[in-house]
């Protein structure tokens, strides 16, 4: 079965933590938005739900940082911030041991991921998921992708990993649903929390939004920092959905600069077209043949 | 050296909540655990938020031990804010400030 929903998503812990700080009309946009993407993800009937994020220090630190790491759980735990901070309370969600297990043989064959048999929720998923799968009732398969604590996997591994979870997806028999949450450009938890670069977040976006591979790997981390703060080297994990993706055309569904919630808030989604039924043509991959 | 001892502290401060209790209750215990200059020493031991920032603590360990400390979130970048007009920018880390001109 290969992708049955692809989307991607902001995660910033404003978004529950600040809500009464914001425009009332901008949080019920973004609520809004988020309601129809929980829409869709249901509608596609997922088995479970891959969530591509970009922790903050909830599970893995400098002493033994993982470029990607796949989670292996049997359930997952979250928000490890302050409920009443964060807006969400803590949360029990059932993982998907066996799959995670599948999927990660699957990205050995091209990335050499880490794997984890625990794994807290920090707000990069727990926010998500607090819109997306608001009953805790779908299996859920954390992967992490370092965009913190440099050195950073370059974007075109970003995409490479994509490339392998995808394949890797379209090879078990669950029906596999992937969200990959980031930030575009921003500031966070810094005096300049709530800049937002407008104009290069809607280039960025539209670069996703046409999976144009080549414009999407051009940016140099330096150009990044400079243009979009740190914040901005979470584009890895949209960029990997683009790679899981490859080919298919997507649509920003909603874009807002929201300062208070110290991001472009973003919802986006993929348009799989013939995919769900599992008679796509998936196209060339640039991974090698794995025999 | 010393910046990677004093965020693996808030690192773990942040996710273990009965090394919180323990950092409640006998601070300078926990402290000794990890190496740290003088200067970080004594910000952990005050509190000190805005003078952790400076010396380059990442604004995503930082901000939820400014939490945890009790600040709300307009007096997180506040204290932020202060301590760049003491102090000058961030000395080390990739959460620099940039013109400091957020949402709050």
């Amino acid at each position: 079965m290969s992708l049955v929903f692809a989307g991607i998503c902001s995660h910033g812990p404003g978004i529950t933590g600040r809500k009464d700080m914001a425009d009332p009309e901008h949080v019920e946009g973004l609520y809004a938005a988020f309601d129809r993407m929980r829409r869709a993800l249901e509608a596609s009937r997922p088995d479970a739900l891959v969530v591509i994020a970009a922790e903050h220090f909830a599970n893995f630190f400098m002493n033994n940082m993982p470029a990607y790491c796949v989670g292996m759980a049997e359930d997952y735990h979250g928000p490890i911030e302050d409920p009443d901070w964060l807006g969400i309370p803590r949360t029990r969600f059932p993982g998907a041991p066996d799959l995670s297990t599948r999927i990660i043989q699957s990205l050995l064959n091209y990335i050499d991921v880490a794997y984890a048999q625990e794994w807290k929720f920090d707000h990069g998923i727990s926010v998500p998921l607090h819109f997306l799968v608001p009953h805790a009732n779908l299996p859920i398969v954390p992967v992490n992708i370092n965009c913190q604590g440099p050195p950073l996997t370059p974007l075109h591994r970003a995409w490479a990993f994509g490339e392998a979870l995808g394949r890797a997806c379209a090879d078990v028999t669950e029906r596999v649903a992937v969200v990959a949450t980031g930030g575009i450009s921003h500031w966070p938890a810094t005096p300049d929390s709530g800049k937002i670069n407008e104009a290069w977040d809607r280039e960025f976006l539209r670069r996703w939004e046409q999976n144009d591979k080549e414009q999407l790997l051009a940016y140099t981390d330096a150009e990044t920092y400079a243009d979009a703060g740190q914040g901005g080297f979470e584009i890895r994990t949209f960029i990997a959905l683009a790679g899981a993706t490859r080919n298919r055309p997507a649509k920003v569904h909603y874009y807002q600069p929201i300062p208070i919630f110290a991001v472009g808030c973003t919802i986006g989604m993929v348009d799989l077209g013939m995919v769900d039924s599992g008679t796509a043509d998936s196209g060339t991959l640039d991974l090698p043949e794995v025999n | 050296m010393s910046l990677y001892g004093l965020q693996k502290l808030l690192y773990e401060l942040n996710r273990d909540e009965d090394l919180q209790a323990r950092f409640r209750t006998d601070k300078e215990t926990v402290l000794r655990k990890y190496t740290l200059t003088a200067e970080e020493y004594k910000a952990v031991q005050d509190e000190d938020i805005g003078l952790l920032y400076i010396l380059g603590v990442n604004g995503q360990i930082l901000m939820h031990f400014a939490a945890m400390c009790g600040l709300a979130w307009p007096e997180y970048i506040q204290a932020l804010r202060d301590a760049l007009k003491v102090h000058g920018n961030v000395r080390a880390g990739i959460y620099a400030t940039t013109d400091g001109k957020g949402a709050i």
